[in-house]
């Protein structure tokens, strides 16, 4: 049985959706319930796969690559099947892996217009399988294609049984997240010219260890340490703009609030419970390991960016009347949260942001399934014309007050644990960036979370409490939470409490895998034009980099090393050395 | 004067490599069959003629297989022995086996379309397959006079059949114009071959490339040479600001002939322009660099803003074709950079051209599909697809999103491909260039995706009848086969790269960097 996870483990959760979508696309039009079954059935399949996955990981080597494939695929690029599992894919593979059932079955009980249940289904399983394969791609073309396969189904489920304005949102979803991923493939594809896989500290156990490669486990130990500074930060800037259209970062959010509003609600609950962590995993597994010195230098852009969008964010809501386009601008708010963790670059912070990633998705999709069910049963999420939740519908009130609270970060549930390590995860970022902006960042942050309380309970404020108006007063529409949805939502409850109490089963599992992304695997030596002249590993090999003019001032020494990671290195040395004497006295 | 003639008297015929050039005596062949048929049979040769072409073609395929079996890839043949004129290789022979390929799939497209107009069936395969003859030759032409013949061997039959609605005064303008046109580019054609024989004094390319490289050539009209025979096959591939007559005679053509014009005869261009390039010009980077660099940055932009503007799918389809081109333009605008650049660039052009012809067949087949019911190739004629033919709505959506270059359809592969040639050359102007790709990825999204977003989020219209429509068995056949082949290529495209990744033809390979 292990022995048949490890081989085909990961490739059947990947792919056992998409045969679901075939086997329905086969099936006649007229059988909904044989549909319902199937995408049922195979999400669930899908799921069973993840579990044994989840029994059979071991726990204490969360920092490794598990259940490794590597398989040729496309061999004059030098491109390979390789998927695996660390700590960091297997909180999001298993949370893709629990929402996509539930949407389905909440699904059930909700078709949105034009009905049409063999499309709408079979979309959500190729959804689910472009969503797994990202998070467990390991070559980067294989995620690449993966990142993309997302984007035609989420297109026809916003486009297709979406609200009034789904042309346009769906187009201007589509037309953001292009343009990002195809910037994104050019810095891939920089970095598979410039990088030399076989400087990489792990080149020697992988089969592929070849110079020019697309493998991330050789990129991110090492293979780029030759790369000139001035072409990392370029490649960087691809992959800042590829991954931060999706998270989305302010200022690319603009495509968020147009798509959550016109999504259907299943549309919208996978939206922000899975597809926004496509961005935030790229920066976590990719960007960051690949490119460190890169990642310093832009990480000041990148908080800044986050906090902007925290703020922005939270007026946002403030503005809004839609009450689902108030949750979509949280969502800006929120994952700026995200963003602000990885910003600080240490092990902390981006510990936080994964954790901030999965409570986010939790709590922001039950709020979306909230507002979708309230919309089926009002036929508007107008919040000046809503009210009196709790008297009508006392169950679907409470389950909304919960979410809102938790999503306003309420200590005791899992919002809290994203939040909160993130902010403080900034008052002391990497030693290599400027401790004083990331404390500024800080206090910023900390203003976030007031507002975010303000708008949320604002929102629970104007459409549970007081009386129902006049128009919904006696609508018999407005029943208390139906079956499906029972069934559909209590594993999202049930987890923002389970997190919120014990929030280190993610943060245990994150953990290894987070310390080992960050490690410096080898350290460039350069001259003082900023070209490398020679890398040194971590194992203690020299490696010459060809072309290169030479140590200008060889004497001292500093000039030669004028390189951030030494920088960096040195910094924390000192401030270990002060911290030492501090306590001493 | 009579020793000259005496001379030419003693002229001994080279040994001839039958096997190097079976498969075009083979086209010639079923295409001198399928005139017989109709000569002999007459009316009653009707009925067969589109499956004597197609199985005709296909059999082309034979000669062509037992020349990779006998390992022409690694080992090229001269089919008239010690000239470099006609070469037989691995470049030339997927190319010959991708045209004759494109043509089986425009016979499967035009057996019902010719079949039920008011048509001259037997001279219309007659003509497609002489036309496909000048293109396979074309694959294998290391001469400027071969590379003429050849051109116009392919051109001629096309002209008449993009006139092949007769009664239909569109039909007529659609040739007139891509006849005047295609005479006019011929015409500035021939000039700069003209100069760069007076200077050189060969016709055959690599002696060109040889005459050109020594540097006592004059560089003005070397330079005038060159991009006069470049513009020439600029028309060719409709590349901007050459591209006025495509839109028009694609338009204006049956839709199997447009189909036909913008896979095939923009394949041939580019076919010529590889094999001037890196046989004849290689030397001359500075010269032909710039220039396909300005022709793809063109293309690939004005083709895409043009296009969102169409309101004919015909039109659009063009127009997306001009900046396909363009991406193709790209990755041969670094070729000369150095010979892995070179190598990279000629694989990836060929990958883009082999996806292409799936992807853009398979798209003009759907359009010909729905137009049998509409009557009109307008784009409202989409709207709803997907509810009254599902089948076709998703279809289309394959080649739309291939074109788009959305993984997982194999358009993603061919974008790649010059992506990586364009990185690859790391020069400024290359990322520049790749940049601009990137950017234009984006914009023809805003036509495929309008158009996608027809047939899946609007309400059938009421003009027509909107019952499922039923296809004939050959124009079903042609969908299965390009959306099969246009998916299969995304997911696996080690399964063309297996072909394409060949060596750069001639000189360039013998020269290097």
């Amino acid at each position: 049985m292990e022995a048949f996870l490890d081989d085909w483990g990961l490739t059947l959760v990947t792919f056992v959706p998409l045969v679901g979508a075939l086997v329905m696309m086969a099936t006649p039009k007229e059988e909904e319930s044989a549909h319902k079954m199937i995408a049922l059935g195979t999400s669930l399949i899908a799921a069973v796969f993840g579990v044994l996955l989840l029994f059979n990981f071991d726990y204490g080597d969360a920092g490794a690559l598990q259940f490794v494939v590597d398989k040729e695929w496309i061999n004059v690029i030098n491109s390979r099947y390789i998927v695996a599992l660390d700590g960091i894919s297997l909180p999001l593979l298993i949370l893709t892996l629990g929402v996509v059932p539930l949407c389905i079955i909440y699904s059930f009980g909700h078709f949105p217009e034009p009905h049409n249940p063999k499309a709408f289904l079979s979309l959500i399983l190729v959804l689910e399988t472009g969503m797994i394969g990202s998070f467990i791609a390991q070559d980067l073309i294989l995620f690449f294609v993966f990142f993309e396969v997302v984007l035609l189904p989420m297109f026809f489920l916003i486009g297709v049984w979406g609200g009034d304005d789904r042309r346009y949102a769906s187009l201007k979803f589509f037309l953001y997240t292009l343009f990002g991923s195809a910037l994104m493939l050019v810095s891939f594809l920089a970095l598979f010219f410039l990088a030399d896989g076989t400087n990489s500290t792990m080149a020697g156990d992988v089969v592929s260890a070849t110079e020019r490669t697309f493998d991330m486990r050789l990129l991110s130990t090492g293979a780029t340490a030759g790369i000139a500074r001035s072409a990392q930060l370029w490649v960087f800037g691809g992959m800042f703009i590829g991954f931060g259209v999706k998270v989305p970062m302010f200022p690319f959010h603009t495509w968020l609030p147009d798509a959550h509003t016109q999504a259907p609600t299943v549309g919208s609950v996978i939206l922000a419970a899975v597809l926004l962590k496509l961005g935030t995993y790229g920066f976590v597994r990719i960007a960051i390991p690949f490119l460190p010195e890169a990642a310093a230098a832009w990480a000041p852009v990148i908080g800044l960016l986050a906090v902007i969008g925290i703020i922005y964010g939270a007026l946002g809501c403030l503005a809004q009347t839609d009450m689902k386009r108030l949750i979509a601008f949280s969502s800006v708010a929120h994952m700026g949260f995200v963003m602000l963790g990885i910003s600080t670059l240490t092990d902390f912070g981006i510990n936080a942001a994964i954790f901030g990633m999965v409570a986010h998705g939790l709590i922001t999709g039950m709020l979306f399934f909230v507002a979708g069910s309230m919309k089926d049963r009002y036929h508007t999420l107008d919040m000046g014309r809503l009210g009196g939740l709790l008297l009508q519908a006392p169950k679907l009130g409470w389950i909304l007050a919960f979410a809102a609270m938790a999503s306003l970060g309420l200590p005791g549930l899992a919002g809290f644990w994203g939040e909160f390590p993130a902010i403080l995860a900034s008052y002391n970022p990497a030693a290599i960036l400027n401790e004083s902006v990331w404390r500024a960042f800080m206090v910023v942050a900390a203003l976030g979370t007031v507002l975010a309380a303000g708008y949320l309970l604002w929102m629970v404020q104007k459409t549970a409490f007081g009386n129902p108006t006049e128009e919904f007063a006696n609508d018999p529409h407005i029943r208390d939470v139906s079956k499906f949805e029972w069934i559909s939502w209590s594993p999202f409850l049930v987890l923002i409490v389970v997190f919120g109490f014990y929030p280190n089963a993610i943060f245990n599992l994150t953990d290894d895998a987070v310390i080992g992304s960050l490690e410096v695997e080898s350290v460039v030596v350069l001259n003082i034009d900023g070209d490398p002249i020679e890398v040194v590993n971590a194992n203690g090999d020299v490696i010459t980099v060809a072309n290169s003019s030479g140590c200008l001032e060889q004497e001292d020494g500093i000039d030669c090393f004028n390189n951030n990671r030494i920088k960096a290195e040195r910094a924390a040395a000192e401030r270990l050395a002060s911290l030492e004497t501090a306590s001493g006295n | 004067m009579l020793a000259a003639l005496l001379q030419q008297a003693d002229f001994v015929r080279p040994d001839i490599d039958w096997h190097a050039l079976a498969p075009e005596l083979t086209l010639l062949a079923v295409g001198a069959l399928v005139t017989l048929i109709d000569v002999v049979f007459l009316e009653k040769g009707r009925k067969i003629s589109p499956t004597i072409a197609g199985l005709g073609l296909l059999t082309v395929l034979i000669p062509i297989i037992t020349l990779a079996v006998d390992g022409v890839a690694s080992n090229p043949r001269q089919a008239f022995a010690g000239s470099d004129v006609y070469v037989v290789d691995g470049y030339s022979l997927i190319l010959k086996a991708l045209f004759v390929l494109i043509g089986y799939m425009v016979v499967l497209m035009s057996t019902d379309y010719i079949g039920e107009g008011d048509y001259w069936e037997s001279e219309y395969y007659g003509m497609l397959i002489s036309s496909l003859l000048g293109m396979v030759v074309m694959a294998s032409a290391r001469d400027l006079i071969t590379v003429f013949v050849a051109l116009e061997l392919l051109s001629i039959p096309a002209y008449l059949m993009a006139t092949w609605r007769k009664r239909d005064i569109r039909s007529n303008e659609a040739g007139l114009k891509y006849y005047l046109n295609g005479v006019f580019a011929s015409a500035l054609m021939l000039y700069g071959m003209s100069l760069l024989f007076g200077v050189t004094g060969s016709t055959v390319l690599s002696e060109i490339n040889a005459g050109l490289g020594d540097g006592t050539a004059s560089k003005p009209i070397v330079s005038l040479g060159v991009v006069l025979v470049i513009v020439g096959f600029a028309f060719k591939v409709s590349a901007v600001p050459f591209h006025l007559w495509a839109p028009d005679t694609y338009e204006g053509s049956p839709t199997p002939v447009a189909a036909f014009l913008a896979v095939a005869a923009k394949s041939a261009g580019f076919v010529a322009l590889m094999n001037l390039i890196f046989v004849g010009f290689w030397s001359q980077n500075e010269i032909y660099g710039p220039a396909l660099w300005i022709l793809a940055a063109l293309s690939m932009t004005i083709g895409n803003l043009t296009a969102l503007r169409q309101e004919n799918l015909v039109r659009l389809m063009a127009y997306s074709g001009v900046a396909q081109a363009g991406f193709m333009l790209a990755a041969l605008s670094v070729a000369g950079e150095s010979l892995d650049v070179a190598q990279t660039s000629v694989s990836a052009v060929v990958t883009y051209l082999i996806i292409y012809a799936a992807m853009n067949l398979g798209a003009f087949s759907v359009i010909l599909s729905v137009s049998r019911r509409t009557r009109t190739a307008h784009i409202r004629s989409f709207n709803g697809l997907f509810q009254w033919s599902p089948a076709l709505a998703i279809i289309m959506t394959v080649f739309l999103a291939s074109l788009a270059g959305i993984p997982p359809m194999g358009g993603w592969f061919a974008k790649f491909g010059v992506f990586s040639a364009l990185i690859e050359a790391d020069v400024w102007w290359a990322y520049v260039l790749a940049t601009l790709a990137a950017v234009n990825t984006v914009i023809a999204f805003g036509y495929y995706g309008k158009l996608a977003s027809r047939m899946w989020f609007e309400d059938a219209p009421t003009e027509f009848e909107t019952t499922p429509i039923r296809l004939p068995f050959a124009l079903q056949s042609a969908l299965v086969i390009t959306a099969t082949a246009t998916i299969a290529f995304g997911v696996y495209p080690g399964m063309i790269t297996h072909f394409s990744d060949i060596d750069v033809p001639g000189v360039a390979a013998a020269v290097g960097g």
